[in-house]
């Protein structure tokens, strides 16, 4: 390496090229945003400008600024959990036994329910500062992005292929490097993925938690999703539609400057033996791959990886067999033992907390408005499929159009739904429509994108001779859709379809209830009751309607998607 | 034996060596039984056996990846606990980190140890050279054939400078003439001194490259895996395949490989043997038909030498064996010194049409396999003709591990199956009499 090292070196002592002047100017430009929101940060939260915005669009580039360095400082916050709650879970068995089923509750409690408590308690950390407020949002977005990821690294983790863990410790490698040799780099595609479709969750939830009440107050951070509430408030058409406008810009950005150059690098770890057909670089990377500056900086933090993770920190451990010797009996009666100790203990917790605040009728209440919202999602999710099945397949059967059409669909899966609600509710509001009935498109709204891109790469996949089997024989029609193209397309439709009702779920809290202006649109929903509890101040019934929600959820997964998933693993794909 | 005392330095001792994986209920699953193994500097010796002979497991025991249930591991005199660091091992399935260069793969046992980034250069460049992957030092393991990601593996392994090279049947994922290549070249640089190793310790299923390469083999038996024969073989190199000597010794190490277990220790022990304690290994009878139709035919005509036969067909020891024994089982076939010799029952067989083939078939199933005989008999008792596949698998996995267990039940539905002796339905994991008579 160090042959090769220096010419490239001295390379970079020549005159910059033109790249380099780009890349100064984006650098410096980032850097003064971050110091400029920095300073906003500290400010009190009374000082003027701080928490007011207005609808000048000429304001929108500094509002989405703000908004996506929320993201940014979110997923840095949603990395180290990853890093630090699934290489726990991986490592210890023990702590394993807590963790992952802890993890699997989280990934499908609605936690935007319990934004407003989240900022109380961020604000009584800072009193008095737009700080707390930051946090809160930060926080609320965190809650959006982090549990996938650390369950993407956590199965990664689980999933090392055994003859690479047995050379690495056949060959000395210590725990640590280890860990940054094989198992990170292992992780890799998956966990860029999965911090992928994290942001695409988080404008969601940046667009939501930015403009939050609290009893009487309501703040407003400068930020694209105060923009829209203040647009909805005044009943600002246009301005609504400005910041849809900005969020499209931001959105491109970031997908063409980081993602992009991100997921094509990431390939470089995927696991497989033979050489695939790769697509062609996106422009980013090789932007980064030409100028020298980033080369160099791009080098610099290399090495200075190559270096951290060639460490040879041991934390202790020697490198041990794989199967030393059986676990511990004793301790592992005790570790369970503690556990159910703790679980008895929040039991009665929840009990008194409950039998205090919470009727039966009361639990009823919220059971049953879980029915209606669970047949807004089932009814949507046929209504969807109906609509987008047969369009990913037209799609994803022509690869001309399959490759057209699948960066679109991530792309509107990534868009922030809750930013188009305001024209349809424009749309019910003028002609008087019901919202029990109307408002429940905007559930899918943002993820029926999932259902359509998961197809068009099903179908896009389906094998050829197949194909050419059912041309053959001239099968057709119905028969060609039961037969042939819908277990073809299956597992990935279900795969689709889990993230789709997923998220419908969770925008529930957010689609059910609507205003402009003056009016408030409110449908009958699980939704709506726990909105309708936030707004109160109610935390009891907040509780309880977010408990209800994830029981829904959980037993919605259990009892329909599993089963679903498991047999189309088992029965519809090939090999 | 010989006489003289060999006083080369002993590198690894192994005694007594036991390996067992505890299961609940009832008997532990022994995969290795009372081994024995010396190795001394300048020799490389083989570990030769079918597979689920326990040959890997001891490798990985010697490696220090894996601590056995009983006995004890030396390393020149010294209790193992762990990878030792004169040891280096070679993987079947080559191991590399696919985002890695070939240079950084070859590097990371160096890095391992804190060799300095200089040296580090220094000392894979030479063992790239030496095994004659230059050129390709910064290509990714992807982009190479399987041969010379396998050259990556032994470079990586090499350039630790081990006392002991390990090789865990390194060139069975090769096709047969890469693999040729790579045995010749390895023992070139072996016989110049090129290699910079004290000693070779190998695993193979692959008789003609035990005796090809080296000086001593160790045959293993299975269940449990005991070494069975130890052999020197005293030609010298390059050895000739076509030499008469070199095809006798082939020869009987399939008469040894093929001979029945001696009964001695089996019927030592006091518990009964059950009858489902024997794994079925998975062997389709499309193939066996085609084998007993081979047989059948010139130039054989019911009689053939396993080791000319494995090689016209292409064979391993590995796929020819299991299905030998299980044509012997079926009581098709005999196996003898090294030969197969058709039976009566499998000329029947071979001369029949479909119906008559499965009316045989079914017959020497419900006579010879007891697994098939109590899954048809569960079936004939219950009012609704239906058994689940669990509860067979529960009592294979008493006597076998889960993965032999697995295997054996998947042979007995595809072999009930053929024979129209049950129907099985893989989604309800059920047996039934659906469809039948």
């Amino acid at each position: 390496m160090t042959a090769t090292r220096y010419p490239s070196m001295a390379a970079g002592w020549r005159l910059p090229n033109i790249w380099d002047a780009a890349a100064f100017v984006c650098v410096i430009g980032v850097l003064a945003g971050v110091g400029h929101v920095a300073a906003g940060t500290l400010t009190r939260i009374d000082a003027p400008g701080a928490t007011q915005i207005t609808l000048d669009p000429w304001n929108l580039p500094a509002y989405a600024v703000r908004t996506t360095l929320r993201m940014f400082a979110a997923l840095a916050a949603s990395l180290l959990f990853t890093f630090t709650y699934g290489t726990a879970a991986a490592k210890s068995r023990r702590a394993a036994l807590v963790l992952v089923p802890v993890l699997d509750v989280l990934q499908s409690v609605p936690i935007l329910g319990f934004l407003t408590f989240t900022v109380v308690f961020f604000m009584n950390l800072f009193p008095g500062q737009v700080l707390g407020l930051e946090l809160a949002a930060i926080f609320a977005i965190f809650t959006s992005q982090a549990w996938n990821m650390a369950f993407s690294l956590y199965q990664s983790l689980k999933t090392v292929p055994s003859d690479l863990a047995e050379a690495s410790v056949s060959f000395h490698l210590t725990a640590w490097q280890r860990f940054w040799k094989l198992e990170v780099p292992f992780a890799t595609p998956g966990l860029v993925w999965n911090t992928m479709m994290s942001m695409s969750g988080g404008w969601f939830f940046v667009v939501a938690s930015e403009a939050v009440s609290v009893g009487d107050n309501t703040w407003k951070l400068p930020g694209i999703g105060s923009y829209v509430a203040l647009a909805l408030e005044k009943q600002d058409i246009v301005a609504v539609f400005w910041a849809i406008l900005a969020m499209l810009v931001v959105i491109l950005l970031y997908d063409q400057l980081l993602f992009r150059p991100l997921v094509a690098w990431s390939a470089k770890f995927r696991f497989e033996t033979t050489a695939g057909a790769t697509a062609s670089d996106p422009w980013m990377l090789r932007l980064m791959r030409r100028t020298r500056l980033l080369k160099f900086v791009g080098e610099l933090v290399g090495d200075a990886a190559a270096f951290i993770g060639g460490m040879r920190l041991s934390f202790g451990f020697r490198p041990r067999t794989l199967m030393s010797r059986e676990p511990s009996r004793a301790i592992d009666i005790a570790w369970i033992a503690l556990l159910l100790v703790l679980v008895a203990l929040a039991m009665w917790r929840v009990v008194v907390f409950a039998s205090q605040a919470i009727s039966w009728h009361d639990v009823g209440v919220a059971v049953g408005l879980g029915l209606i919202t669970l047949v807004r999602v089932v009814v949507l999710m046929i209504v969807a499929s109906l609509i987008w099945v047969p369009i990913g397949v037209w799609l994803g059967l022509r690869p001309v159009w399959a490759r057209r059409a699948q960066p679109i669909a991530q792309f509107l899966a990534a868009f922030p739904a809750n930013l188009l609600f305001p024209p349809f509710v424009v749309f019910i509001v003028y002609f008087h429509l019901s919202p029990d009935i109307w408002l429940t498109p905007l559930m899918v709204l943002g993820t029926q994108w999932y259902i359509l891109f998961n197809v068009v790469a099903g179908a896009a996949a389906f094998p050829g001779d197949l194909k050419e089997v059912a041309s053959n024989f001239r099968i057709g029609g119905w028969l060609w859709w039961r037969k042939v193209i819908i277990p073809g397309i299956f597992p990935y439709y279900v795969t689709g379809a889990i993230t789709a009702s997923g998220g419908s779920w969770n925008a529930a809290i957010v689609s059910e209830v609507a205003s402009w202006g003056d009016t408030k649109l409110q449908a009958h929903g699980l939704g709506a009751y726990i909105a309708d509890a936030t707004d109160k101040g109610d935390m009891a019934r907040v509780v309880l309607g977010v408990v209800v929600m994830s029981a829904f959820v959980v037993l919605f997964n259990r009892l329909l998607w599993r089963p679903m998933y498991a047999f189309a693993q088992r029965r519809l794909t090939l090999g | 034996m010989d006489t003289t005392v060999d006083v080369r330095p002993c590198l690894i001792n192994v005694t007594g060596c036991r390996q067992a994986y505890h299961k609940d209920a009832n008997a532990d699953l022994v995969v290795l039984d009372d081994v024995n193994l010396t190795l001394r500097e300048g020799e490389i010796v083989a570990l030769l056996g079918r597979s689920g002979s326990g040959k890997s497991t001891l490798l990985r025991i010697v490696s220090g990846l894996l601590k056995p249930t009983a006995g004890s591991v030396t390393w020149r005199g010294v209790e193992i606990d762990g990878p030792t660091d004169g040891v280096a091992m070679v993987f079947q399935s080559f191991a590399l980190f696919p985002w890695l260069t070939v240079q950084e793969n070859v590097e990371i046992g160096l890095e391992a140890r804190g060799v300095p980034r200089a040296k580090r250069e220094d000392l894979s460049e030479a063992a790239i050279d030496m095994i004659g992957l230059g050129g390709f030092e910064n290509a990714y393991p992807k982009e190479l054939s399987g041969g010379m990601r396998q050259r990556v593996g032994l470079a990586r392994a090499l350039v630790v400078h081990p006392d002991l090279l390990l090789m865990d049947e390194p060139f069975s994922a090769l096709d047969v003439l890469t693999a040729e290549t790579l045995r010749t070249d390895l023992i070139d640089l072996w016989m110049e001194g090129k290699l910079p190793v004290k000693s070779v310790l190998m695993v193979t299923h692959n008789i003609e490259e035990a005796v090809l390469m080296c000086d001593r083999i160790l045959v293993f038996s299975s269940n449990p895996g005991r070494v069975a024969n130890e052999l020197k073989v005293p030609f010298p190199h390059p050895r000739n395949r076509l030499d008469p000597e070199f095809r006798q010794m082939v020869d009987d190490i399939y008469g040894i490989m093929t001979r029945r277990a001696p009964a001695g220790p089996k019927a030592a022990t006091a518990v009964p043997v059950s009858p489902l304690a024997t794994p079925l290994p998975r062997v389709g009878t499309n193939i066996m038909s085609g084998l007993m139709e081979t047989l059948a035919t010139e130039p054989y005509d019911g009689r053939a030498d396993l080791p000319a036969l494995a090689a016209s067909l292409q064979y391993e020891v590995d796929d020819l064996l299991p299905l030998g024994e299980t044509l012997q089982l079926l009581r098709f076939a005999v196996l003898e010194e090294g030969d197969i010799q058709l039976t009566e029952l499998g000329k029947r067989y071979v001369e029949g049409d479909t119906d008559e083939r499965k009316a045989l078939f079914a017959e020497a199933l419900r006579q010879h396999v007891p697994l098939v005989n109590m899954i048809r008999g569960v079936l004939d008792e219950r009012w609704n003709h239906r058994a689940s596949a669990v509860r067979f698998r529960d009592e294979l996995e008493d006597h076998m591990s889960p993965d032999y267990a697995e295997d054996t039940l998947r042979t007995v539905i595809a072999w009930g199956r053929y024979a129209e002796l049950f129907s099985y339905d893989e989604e309800a994991e059920q047996f039934s009499l659906e469809d039948i008579e």
